[in-house]
């Protein structure tokens, strides 16, 4: 089965039902994608697949469509996305771990609405569930990288 | 063992106890400092100058044994080292160190002691030092009760500048210049002549004399860390996916497992047929444990398929199987027999109800899921030399010995190594998943095993939050509250955790009551009573455990006799209560806002307090009635913690606080029915979103001198801020959470 993530193309032998998050997880190591329900109720597991954020848990392997970006592949600590930076900008940040979700689909709603409004924002991350209650942060930090990046398309 | 090693494990007996001051006669044994774990890993050229500060040639470890759940306890607990030790925090490593006895917990045992946090009288400062002398004997080392910050505030600015000043006498036995005459900085100390020697350079130097235990801690005006907004130290690796958390482990030659054990908690497996099961691809290995069986495979999904595809006879639940039976067992315990507790007996209430029919009012509280995000997990290794155990817990001593007692190791070979939490809320105080983990261990011949729980397994076996009951009696009397009699019934979470853990829980179970007993109202006849209904299902604490239940109690019945007094909620609350602190918080959340100010129809305001955990917090909650339900519109709150120390983190945790306490309240619940929880994934166990989420305004007050932990406080005045508000915008009174049975909401 071919897959491309991040950039790099992959050949693996697997079944066609594996969910894509296990893929990515313990068949090549991307943890940054993260299993929080396994039922689209968390939002944790958010990737790309073409530019939009899907919920990887609910991807069987072998429907994926397009090439896939991960946490991993947005950006990196030496190379941050706008959103990541605007998300260490804000610290917010608890126990993180629903994190990368939230930033997935926080980049892939400012992909296609560069100016979100509160409803937007309320919209676009409403499925993704965040325990430590960093909500008011994500809300912020989601209108600073919109900023950011509109300053770099001028 | 080096030289310098062993000089140092004879002479570096440096533990708390200078840091703690004073003696309680009888106990001064156990009152010897422990010995600084790290001596006996040395190697030449190390020194560890506390049991919180590690030198080596090629950097520099600050030890945080308070393990990070997301309420940034690492960061914070180095933060307070660093203070004194003068290094910056992104060029030092930060580690949670070993197990040991040496990273007691001071402060957990000053908060069990029976007086209330507003008591600072001879005898409850007295006995708060005495509880000290037990914790350390037995080296609890745990993380909870929101007692990071009070248990590190002193202990850890004194390691870092114990540490300093002895690199500062080191440099002085290398130099001959005066240590009186160096200054510090970032990782070195300075000559008078500018010249720097880093720390990392005097480390031999270090260990081969006493340390220098007479230090002062610097003034605030001083401190160039605390009280200043940090970058958290974990938060660029959360902001790119690349902070490993224990679900993220991955070894070499590692099987990745799965179980399932009955979900009727405790029960026992009484068949099981793998056939399916074990002709699945990837699957190695079948293995009964405890309660269940779980599957060996090379991948954490093929494992999941696999254990669902066994087919398992269950056995009964050690609990009563639906919920009537759970509350009726509540409802019976108000009874005298069951009285555990009534530490607050102010007036006389019998007298006062002898003379007016009372205002009566009776609440209800539900079982509630901890369920942080990552589900519980746990790696371990089992060789017949050691184990390795790889997890996130809050009770790493315990976990030494649990997993010792099921392999047979000794203690001391039994290497706990703590991950990064993704979440806990008081989870990650039990240790099931180690010890099914362990179990699996054993049979998988010197691999380690990655025992991953899905969702709904986790859920199944929660150990929830005690399921509460109360009942109030009241009077008022010219536009005054004048009598207040609260009863409150549920079974004892300290026995229930206690009993896990193998510990004596003997005496009331002030959780009980906490959050009602020791609430400073200065109300004429006032009574609260604990009463200890049986032990039901399992249970353990949940983010500020009794006061969870008991700050919604409490406050709740205390506005509906302010109501029928006639009095306004801000004022009357602030007229009884005696307590400068907590009357600082009630104005200032007062004050945010613009209590007093007219509402529109349809929306209302509502104010709680609660102390719990030694801290008063105030909230006053705006709502609006909307055609789609309640909408939640603003909240203030305001804080007494003595000292913010990081007002980022302290903004972060009180807003989660808030958000925990509000989405609990309105939509969720754990029932039982056939003995098994019926929640089992966020579909069934819904919590608050993006779009329910209130703006939160957020004050910090520091007037007071004790300094405190602020994970848990905010939690218990926003469900009652939130049913006052309600009621003041509709006049319909909520009495049982999850309010979202009785009303609806946006």
């Amino acid at each position: 089965m071919k897959l491309t993530i991040d950039g790099t193309d992959h050949d693996l032998d697997i079944e066609a039902e594996m969910p894509l998050l296990w893929v990515l997880r313990d068949e090549l190591g991307l943890t940054g994608v993260k299993y929080g329900c396994g039922i689209a109720q968390c939002g944790a597991c958010t990737v790309h697949i073409d530019g939009q954020a899907v919920r990887s848990c609910q991807v069987a392997v072998g429907d994926v469509w397009g090439a896939v970006t991960t946490i991993h592949g947005l950006g990196d600590p030496e190379a941050l996305h706008a959103v990541q930076a605007a998300w260490i900008a804000h610290q917010v940040a608890q126990c993180g771990y629903c994190q990368s979700g939230q930033i997935m689909q926080a980049a892939a709603l400012l992909a296609t609405t560069p100016a979100p409004t509160d409803a937007d924002i309320d919209d676009a991350l409403s499925g993704n569930l965040c325990r430590c209650g960093t909500y008011p942060r994500i809300r912020a930090a989601v209108k600073s990288a919109a900023t950011t990046l509109a300053e770099a398309r001028e | 063992m080096s030289r310098a090693a062993k000089i140092a494990r004879r002479t570096f007996l440096i533990g708390s106890a200078a840091v703690a001051g004073g003696v309680a006669f009888g106990v001064i044994l156990y009152r010897r400092p422990h010995e600084n774990p790290l001596l006996g890993k040395l190697d030449t050229g190390q020194a560890a100058l506390t049991p919180y500060v590690l030198i080596k040639p090629d950097g520099i470890t600050l030890i945080t044994p308070r393990v990070d759940l997301g309420q940034g306890a690492y960061h914070l607990q180095a933060a307070l080292i660093a203070e004194e030790l003068d290094v910056a925090l992104d060029r030092v490593s930060v580690d949670p160190g070993p197990p040991d006895p040496a990273y007691y917990n001071t402060a957990l045992a000053a908060d069990a002691a029976p007086f209330p946090a507003t008591d600072d009288g001879f005898l409850a400062q007295t006995t708060r030092a005495v509880m000290d002398a037990p914790m350390k004997f037995m080296g609890i080392q745990i993380t909870g009760g929101s007692t990071t910050v009070p248990d590190a505030w002193t202990k850890l600015r004194h390691a870092g500048a114990v540490a300093r000043e002895t690199l500062k006498a080191a440099a002085e036995a290398q130099t001959g210049t005066q240590r009186s005459a160096m200054t510090t900085e970032n990782g070195a100390v300075i000559l008078p002549d500018g010249s720097r020697l880093p720390y990392t350079d005097l480390a031999t130097q270090a260990a081969r004399i006493p340390p220098v235990t007479d230090v002062t801690l610097r003034a605030p005006s001083e401190w160039r860390l605390i009280g200043k907004d940090m970058q958290r130290l974990d938060i660029v690796a959360k902001s790119t996916g690349t902070q490993e958390y224990g679900i993220d482990l991955l070894l070499d030659d590692m099987l990745y497992a799965a179980v399932r054990t009955n979900p009727r908690q405790g029960g026992a497996m009484m068949a099981h047929d793998a056939t399916d099961a074990k002709t699945m691809r990837g699957v190695q290995q079948i293995v009964p444990i405890t309660g269940g069986v779980g599957v060996l495979a090379d991948n954490s999904w093929r494992a999941m398929q696999a254990v669902r595809a066994i087919k398992i006879d269950w056995g009964p639940a050690p609990y009563p199987p639906e919920m009537d039976a759970h509350w009726q067992a509540l409802s019976d315990s108000f009874i005298d027999d069951r009285i555990d507790s009534r530490n607050r007996d102010d007036g006389d209430v019998e007298a006062a109800f002898a003379v007016d029919t009372p205002i009566t009012a009776e609440y209800r509280a539900p079982y509630l899921a901890h369920a942080p995000l990552e589900p519980v997990n746990a790696t371990v290794r089992v060789t017949p030399e050691r184990v390795d155990v790889w997890t996130a817990t809050q009770i790493p001593r315990f976990v030494q010995t649990h997993v010792a007692d099921i392999t047979g190791h000794d203690r001391d070979a039994v290497h706990v190594h703590v991950l990064m939490a993704g979440g806990s809320f008081g989870h990650r105080l039990e240790d099931l998943v180690v010890r099914q983990a362990t179990e699996l261990a054993l049979a998988a011949a010197g691999r380690p095993v990655k025992l991953t729980l899905s969702r709904e397994e986790d859920m199944a076996h929660d150990y929830p939050r005690q399921i509460a009951m109360a009942r109030g009696r009241g009077a008022v009397a010219d536009g005054r509250v004048v009598a207040c009699d609260l009863g409150i019934a549920m079974p004892s979470v300290l026995a229930s955790q206690m009993g896990r853990l193998g510990l004596p829980a003997m005496g009331p179970d002030l959780q009980i009551v906490a959050g009602a007993w020791d609430q400073p109202f200065a109300i004429p006849d006032y009574r609260v009573t604990g009463y200890r209904a049986p032990a039901l299902a399992p249970i353990s604490s949940w983010r500020s455990v009794g006061a969870s239940t008991n700050g919604f109690f409490h406050d709740s019945f205390l506005d509906e006799l302010i109501h029928a007094a006639g009095a306004d909620p801000l004022e009357e609350r602030l007229r009884l209560c005696h307590h400068a602190p907590s009357r600082s918080v009630l104005e200032a959340v007062g004050e945010m806002s613009g209590w007093g100010t007219p509402m529109p129809e349809g929306r209302g305001r509502g104010v709680a307090y609660c102390l719990s955990f030694g801290v008063p917090c105030a909230e006053v909650v705006e709502v609006t009635a909307t055609e789609n339900g309640i909408r939640i519109d603003a909240v203030f709150v305001a804080a007494e913690v003595g000292r913010v120390i990081d007002p980022v983190n302290f903004e972060n945790q009180v807003q989660g606080g808030v958000i925990w306490g509000l989405g609990h309240a309105i939509m969720a619940e754990t029932t039982f029915a056939d003995g098994q929880t019926e929640q089992r994934n966020f579909d069934s166990f819904p919590f608050l979103r993006q779009y329910q989420c209130p703006a939160i305004t957020v004050r910090g007050l520091e007037n007071d001198t004790a300094v405190r932990g602020i994970g848990e406080p905010p939690v218990p005045p926003a469900a009652p801020a939130l049913a006052n508000a309600i009621f003041n915008a509709i006049g319909q009174r909520l009495r049982e959470m999850p309010f979202n049975r009785h009303i609806d909401f946006v």
